[in-house]
């Protein structure tokens, strides 16, 4: 072989070798990146996750449970829309909690806090579309009150913000109206007929119970986020708003004309105060508060740009509004608001109500890109926030900032992850108490575009969970989280003992019985009222006589004490389905108006006869009863007369 | 022949008349404090496990009482309503007659003890002991018959058909998807213990002389 062919084999080999190892490197870090991740995030059968994630599901109406660091559905909790494959909306006490309504926009979900900490109590979660507000209690991850509609509040958006103590739940208005609801007034008169409102409703600290407390009338600017004060900002609130052009029509445009946007500082101490010495007026029965007629209670101050998120970290000293619109998060400073208020450093008033100077509170704008909506802390000086256009999460550095900083803020943007796609809220686990958990972050994104199996045109959103423990985010798992999220808690899965059965002497239920010889059915009139227990598995008693034109009331009560014993009661074309979890009771109510023999049964699988688990209700015909119906009690003359079933 | 007979005879005489000392009557005190207090703790327990229960039912069967585990005894009320689908009676304290007598055997037993501490012969003990014996064997027989009962007299029209089967009074067996475990407990060990020191009670003074 010829030299120079030797020397041209001899380098194409070498940088062959070259290549093909540099090749082999990059993939095996990549494989090991990969095996890292699986095994961080990795719960193995048998296995518990580390936290809850409790998810808001938008308009689906409900809550859901994940696990983090699995990022699995484990639960749904029904709150404002029915839910059969738990009862939810079907039995009467879920049914009168939802009123008349069967759906449900659930935004903000917020747990009770106690000293600016996770007290593990309840979860509170907002509905947008319908102005109400639920408590989940923790003990049993059970729906137990839904409040609403507000009196004098229109699309309750900006809620649920707890206070330090679990004090109150505040919510402000998205849209606004003419007040008290139900007057008429055309919106061209929007800025002159149409108001706002911030509401404090009051949550009962040993049960929990809400209730309107009271309420702050504003002008009719769209409120957006916000959140409460800790520490310095202890006693105060705040919302970010998009709408202080006051537009009524195509608000795209018309709301969109400003800079900066009136966000409003909310002292509810003072609101709280001012109340009780009646300074208020009566409007649908709720004791409202005119922030012109009482100084102290509301402030203003201009944010640019249509801001989002209003976001106070957990030394309750920095308040983080952002932009969306302008590619900057605004970092206001809390003593400096306070020093403002206190030396009236105003720039001018809006409606009597002081509007802070801008430059006097703003301790500088960060440029973190393109969108920015929400942000979340760590508790260990860093902030993170969700970038809706760039599509992204930007780690930035919270003040103090050096001067060098100062000068160029660029300098505090210190890493990006890319999210899939256009991320809405975030959260990081404890962001929005005083001792954040940190570790995890969970971006909840707006969009998917194709990144899942294609399952065609009504595409899922996807939750991305972040690992934000090291100096760089890492992306290391990602789900298709339910309909739709806008924010989440993350909770140590170790700081609550829910249940797992109603014990038996808890059940206080008058109608609930708990031995055979307690159960039949009763007629008084065209009344029937049916008392059943349910264990494995049988229903006693397994018939039930009525006629046409019967008022139906049946009780059921699963008398079991063992977890996950659950029982359910369908009955045939009636559209009922309970479900009743052991030792709970459930009652129905329906008027029977056809005829025919409609079998029950359980639905919720028991055991190997739940198959067998079933009944009959037989419907006669109006004054027709079955000679062989039974009956407990039958009023003279209504029907035959027998002993319960054997 | 007669003779070895006689001598024999003699000696088991004089065996039976030899006085305790103090040793003894300490070691008869410390059987009777044994015995009450064994009272008060479980005797037996039987220990089902099943893939549905992972962390296991318990049964705990005292001289006077029957309970289960968990929260208010759950776990008796969980095994009577699973062992309906095979047809078998519900376990029922009111059927363990035992339960009845046991405590006043064992109160008989404790007096017996005091009166052989009192009179302090060998006599004493031997009687004791053969009593004591006999009514722990009787006493497991009687269980035995029990469970035996339980497992033999199935409903036959209960939805699932086994073959009738004596639950395991001692060691460890699967029983369709159940491993049951039943040993004895803390209040057993006790009962044995008693016995232990009832044969020592009689041991440390077997060469006691007889007074003249």
């Amino acid at each position: 072989m010829k030299a120079p062919t030797r020397y041209l084999l001899t380098a194409i080999s070498i940088i062959g070798v070259v290549s093909l190892n540099s090749c082999g490197q990059k993939s095996r870090t990549a494989q090991n990146e990969r095996a890292q991740n699986a095994q961080d995030t990795y719960v193995a059968p048998g296995e518990k996750d580390e936290y809850y994630l409790f998810y808001s599901g938008g308009h689906s109406g409900q809550v859901f449970v994940a696990g983090i660091p699995s990022m699995r559905h484990i639960t749904t909790i029904p709150v404002f829309a029915p839910y059969p494959a738990t009862g939810y909306g079907f039995d009467e006490e879920s049914k009168k909690m939802m009123g008349d309504y069967t759906w449900g926009d659930v935004h903000h979900p917020g747990l009770s806090q106690t000293a600016s900490k996770y007290d593990g109590r309840w979860l509170f979660v907002n509905d947008n579309a319908n102005n109400r507000i639920a408590r989940i209690d923790l003990r049993d991850f059970k729906t137990h009150q839904i409040l609403g509609p507000i009196p004098n509040s229109m699309g309750n958006h900006g809620s649920s913000f707890i206070t330090e103590n679990s004090e109150y739940i505040l919510c402000a208005t998205r849209f606004s109206v003419p007040l008290p609801k139900g007057r008429v007034a055309d919106p061209k008169d929007y800025e002159k007929e149409f108001n706002g409102m911030v509401s404090g409703i009051k949550v009962d600290p040993k049960t929990g119970e809400m209730k309107v407390g009271w309420q702050i009338l504003t002008p009719p600017f769209d409120w957006d986020l916000g959140s409460t004060g800790k520490g310095p900002s202890s006693g105060w609130a705040f919302w970010s708003s998009y709408n202080t052009e006051m537009a009524h029509d195509v608000l795209e445009v018309n709301s969109s004309q400003k800079d900066r946007d009136l966000c409003a500082i909310v002292n509810w101490r003072a609101a709280e105060q001012a109340v009780a010495q009646g300074k208020v007026q009566i409007m649908d029965g709720v004791p409202v508060i005119d922030p012109a007629k009482t100084p102290g209670v509301l402030y203003f101050v201009p944010i640019g740009k249509s801001p989002h998120g209003m976001d106070v970290d957990p030394s309750g000293k920095w308040i983080v509004a952002g932009g969306k619109l302008q590619p900057s998060t605004t970092v206001l400073n809390f003593e400096k608001v306070q020093a403002a208020i206190n030396n009236k450093t105003f720039e001018g008033d809006f409606r009597s109500i002081p509007i802070l100077k801008y430059e006097s509170v703003v301790e500088g704008e960060v440029p973190v890109g393109l969108g920015p909506l929400h942000t979340q802390y760590d508790g260990k000086g860093f902030a993170y926030t969700s970038m809706f256009i760039d599509s992204n999460i930007t780690k930035w550095k919270m003040p103090p900032w050096t001067d060098d900083e100062k000068k160029d803020l660029n300098k505090v943007v210190l890493d990006k992850v890319p999210t899939h796609f256009s991320t809405g809220h975030l959260v990081v686990a404890g962001s929005d108490t005083a001792h954040p958990y940190g570790k995890w972050l969970v971006a909840m994104n707006k969009l998917s575009a194709g990144r899942h199996i294609n399952v065609g045109p009504a595409q899922p959103e996807s939750s991305q969970l972040i690992d934000i423990s090291g100096e760089k985010m890492k992306m290391v798992a990602e789900a298709y989280t339910e309909p739709e999220p806008h924010f989440a808690q993350i909770l140590k899965v170790s700081e609550i003992q829910p249940i797992e059965v109603y014990p038996k002497e808890e059940n206080k239920d008058p109608d609930a019985v708990w031995d055979k010889s307690a159960t039949g059915v009763s007629r008084n009139g065209n009344q029937v009222v049916a008392k059943l227990t349910a264990i494995r598995s049988r229903f006693t008693p397994d018939r039930i006589d009525a006629q046409v034109g019967d008022e139906l009331t049946v009780h059921v009560t699963n008398i079991e004490q063992t977890r996950d014993m659950i029982h359910g009661f369908g009955l045939i074309e009636n559209n009922v389905n309970m479900v009743m979890d052991p030792g709970e009771t459930k009652t129905f109510h329906i008027k029977l108006t056809k005829p025919g023999v409609f079998p029950y049964y359980c639905t919720n699988f028991c055991s190997a006869l739940h198959q067998e688990m079933q009944g009959y209700l037989v419907v006669s015909n109006a004054g027709q009863p079955l000679p062989g119906a039974v009956y407990q009690n039958a009023a003279p003359g209504a029907a035959p007369t027998a002993t319960p079933g054997q | 022949m007669k003779k070895k007979l006689t001598n024999l005879l003699r000696r088991e005489f004089r065996f039976l008349a030899r006085p305790l000392n103090l040793w003894s009557r300490l070691l008869l005190l410390a059987a009777a404090a044994t015995i009450a207090t064994a009272l008060f703790y479980p005797l037996w327990k039987m220990h089902l496990v099943a893939p549905q229960y992972s962390d296991g039912l318990d049964l705990f069967i005292s001289s006077y009482k029957i309970v289960g585990g968990g929260l208010h005894g759950q776990h008796l009320v969980e095994i009577n309503n699973l062992n309906h689908y095979i047809g078998m009676a519900p376990i029922v304290q009111a059927d363990f007659l035992e339960m009845r007598w046991m405590p006043f055997i064992f109160g008989l037993i404790t007096l017996m003890i005091l009166r052989s501490v009192v009179f302090g012969q060998m006599g004493n003990v031997v009687d004791l002991f053969v009593v004591y014996c006999y009514f722990g064997i009787f006493s497991i027989g009687s269980f035995w018959y029990r469970l035996y009962t339980y497992g033999h007299n199935l409903d036959p029209h209960a939805p699932m058909h086994i073959t009738p089967f004596t639950p395991l009074l001692l060691g460890t067996k699967q029983i369709a998807n159940f491993r049951e475990s039943s040993y004895p407990q803390l209040g057993a060990y006790l009962l044995c213990f008693s016995v232990l020191l009832i044969v020592l009670a009689g041991w440390f003074s077997r060469k006691e002389e007889v007074a003249a």
